[in-house]
């Protein structure tokens, strides 16, 4: 056999030369430090993801960091960024981390309920709680993915939530994660989600930069729900500023007849990676990963999932919506795997896209790894052009052709919307998704009755 | 008022020619007729009136009220007065009836240069015409025309028409697909909207229709041209006789 030593690129030596720079500044006990110190030997055997690695294949990491940037090692409140955060109030927790870093001042604090506690990452990886490293890891099937391990070695802060067995939140905590721009930086996050049994809760993930200058980001979020949870998370990663990348990873480990909803809503990102690792680690459980992203301009979406049915009686279901203009390009790619003593495993897969003119490009990979001989599992990707019986229908009632293809796009995109169950965070999402169509043509839309 | 004068229409992608020279004029309050057999070209020219893009026009022209329309757009169409009543009206998943009718209203409104209505109005308008055509508040809340009957559909598309006041209503096949209750609401639904300044070009392929919605003329459609024209007797007499004898007289 003949040993490959890859060359190695500017980006990754120079990424080499920050770890070995930064480990000893990075917050973390030892077993984190032993945790960051293997996570970053696997990157370096492997390097920066590339197309020639087919969960890559479409997102070709390593070409698109033509450089590391300088990891981000101070927040910049800058007036851009208060005028940002002043957009985005929540009524309940406002949990705030600007250029990566938890902002104890910026959030709320006061509004922490009965049963949930936080603390900043960074703290929480210098604590000597025993499950912290079983905890930070994820699912077995996350730990091949490079991007994955950088974010290990590298993540600075975040936030680590716990809400306590039979807690039902009545308002979502909502997690805001700014790129100041003030210079280029890279940043790395990671948040953690352990929820007891019984949980009711919803968290929100907000991704936004403000300029002048791109980011790269690379963030991740773990959840790891208990028995009989009611977990819903809701993302929305938009007003990236151009050139921007972002890699944001989701993992799930969900408990036994519980639930856990994820939905993602992805304009204006630049371009972005979304990936979910998510494995069922109990019985009768229900999951769902959805999400709509609207592309225009050069932008880049990708969207990578593995549903690992590890345990009997799941039932999954992944739908993403598609709309894609300009010279954008989507990506999905989804894989589930049903492993042998998963029976009467359900899962349905859809990713259904809307090209709006030409120049625009969509990749559909589906893939079903089954080893149990008594399951469900469907598949379904469609790519297409807007129906244009619907929209003279719509025309020879009188609505101009942008505001009826408005209708349209938004009623296709509506179908995922449907799936956030919080009445207000499903009209932000509305909101925002009707913003981007209404600049995309200039029109106003209907407003509903 | 609608006049066609030498209309030459092929389907655009195609060599196939669907209109030869055909030439109509409905006046205002009056209801005209289209009668003739399948592939004669009525539902082309239904569409063509309308602004559908998928055909191309050769010749002649479509002036609505001495203004050629077919420089406009479906929207500016619609605008200007005229409405469609499809043959088969499009399901539209995920956008509220209520929502639709608005949008539709408002928008003709604005092209037209009036102020947007408002909600409680709106809300008002649309009820009154839904209660005369035994159109369920239910239907109102779903979405356009999803899971809809048949008949429901035709209604619905009697009720658009009742709510934008159109000044030349087009009917294409609105009798197919509706029992004879459904039949007679969707008829008396058009009949409450005959009005002196108001024309209808009902297009059908029976006679059974015209016993509810009486037209004033009646014409006969045969390979994408009028060959018979003539009173409301013209539709008893095609009953009895067919169209057997027409289709040489184009």
């Amino acid at each position: 056999m003949s040993i490959v030593t890859p060359l190695k690129t500017a980006a990754e030596q120079a990424l080499s030369a920050q770890f070995s720079a930064a480990k000893a500044e990075l917050p973390g006990a030892l077993p984190v430090r032993k945790l960051r110190e293997d996570a970053f030997a696997g990157f370096e055997a492997k390097g920066l993801p590339h197309r020639r690695l087919e969960s890559w294949r479409y997102t070709d990491l390593r070409g698109l960091l033509r450089e590391a940037k300088p990891l981000a090692d101070k927040a910049s409140v800058t007036p851009a960024v208060t005028a940002c955060l002043a957009e985005l109030a929540f009524e309940g927790v406002r949990l705030v981390l600007i250029d990566g870093a938890f902002s104890a001042d910026l959030s709320t604090l006061d509004a922490v309920p009965p049963g949930v506690t936080i603390q900043p990452l960074s703290e929480a990886l210098v604590s000597t709680r025993e499950d912290l490293i079983r905890i930070l890891a994820g699912p077995g099937i996350a730990q091949i993915d490079t991007g994955l391990m950088l974010n290990t070695a590298l993540m600075r802060d975040g936030v680590f939530i716990e809400i306590a067995e039979g807690t039902e939140l009545a308002q979502p905590i909502a997690i805001v994660s700014l790129a100041s721009g003030e210079d280029e930086r890279a940043i790395f996050h990671r948040s953690v989600v352990v929820a007891g049994k019984g949980v009711k809760a919803t968290i929100v993930e907000i991704g936004e930069g403000v300029g002048p200058h791109a980011s790269q980001v690379n963030g991740a979020i773990v959840f790891e729900t208990g028995d009989e949870s009611d977990v819903q998370h809701l993302r929305i990663v938009s007003r990236a500023v151009p050139e921007t990348v972002q890699v944001q990873t989701l993992m799930a480990t969900v408990g036994a007849n519980a639930k856990f909803e994820s939905f993602a809503l992805v304009c204006e990102a630049a371009t972005l990676r979304q990936q979910y690792f998510v494995e069922y680690a109990g019985e009768h459980s229900e999951i769902g990963l959805r999400g709509v992203n609207l592309l225009g301009g050069q932008e880049h979406s990708d969207v990578t999932l593995v549903m690992d049915h590890a345990v009997p009686h799941g039932v999954s279901r992944e739908m993403f919506k598609n709309i894609i203009g300009g010279e954008a390009t989507g990506v999905f790619q989804g894989k589930v795997i049903v492993r042998k003593y998963a029976q009467k495993t359900d899962g349905g897969m859809k990713s259904n896209t809307l090209l709006l003119n030409d120049g625009a490009t969509m990749f559909n990979k589906p893939e079903l790894e089954i080893f149990a001989d008594d399951v469900v599992c469907g598949h379904g990707a469609t790519v297409a052009q807007m129906d244009g019986e619907q929209l003279f229908y719509l025309m020879a009632r009188g609505l101009p052709r942008p505001q009826a293809e408005a209708l349209v796009l938004q009623a296709f995109a509506g179908e995922a919307v449907e799936f956030v169950q919080d009445e207000s965070l499903r009209g932000m999402v509305m909101g925002r998704i009707e913003s981007w169509l209404a600049k995309r043509d200039g029109s106003s839309l209907a407003s509903t009755v | 008022m609608l006049e066609i004068r030498n209309l030459v229409v092929k389907i655009a992608d195609e060599d196939k020619q669907i209109l030869n020279g055909l030439s109509l004029t409905v006046n205002d309050g009056e209801v005209a007729a289209i009668m003739g057999p399948n592939g004669s070209g009525k539902s082309t020219l239904s569409y063509v009136i309308a602004g559908k893009e998928d055909y191309e026009v050769l010749d002649g022209e479509i002036l609505l009220d001495g203004q050629n329309v077919l420089e406009m757009e479906a929207d500016a169409r619609a605008a200007a007065g005229i409405f469609l009543a499809f043959q088969y009206p499009l399901e539209i998943p995920g956008v509220a009836t209520m929502t639709f009718l608005k949008a539709a209203m408002n928008a003709q409104r604005r092209a037209r240069g009036e102020a947007e209505l408002l909600t409680p109005d709106f809300i008002k308008a649309v009820n009154g015409a839904a209660d005369r055509l035994g159109i369920a508040k239910d239907m109102l809340r779903r979405p356009l025309n999803v899971g809809f009957s048949g008949g429901e559909k035709k209604r619905m598309e009697i009720l658009q028409m009742a709510l934008l006041q159109p000044s030349m209503c087009i009917l294409d096949e609105t009798d197919s697909g509706l029992d004879i209750d459904a039949l007679r609401i969707v008829a008396d639904g058009v009949n409450a909207l005959r009005d002196p300044k108001r024309g209808f070009l009902v297009i059908t392929h029976y006679q059974r229709l015209l016993d509810h919605i009486v037209p004033d003329t009646v014409h006969v459609m045969s390979k994408g041209r009028i060959v018979k024209s003539g009173g409301k007797e013209l539709a008893l007499e095609l009953e009895k006789n067919g169209y057997a004898g027409y289709a040489d007289a184009a």
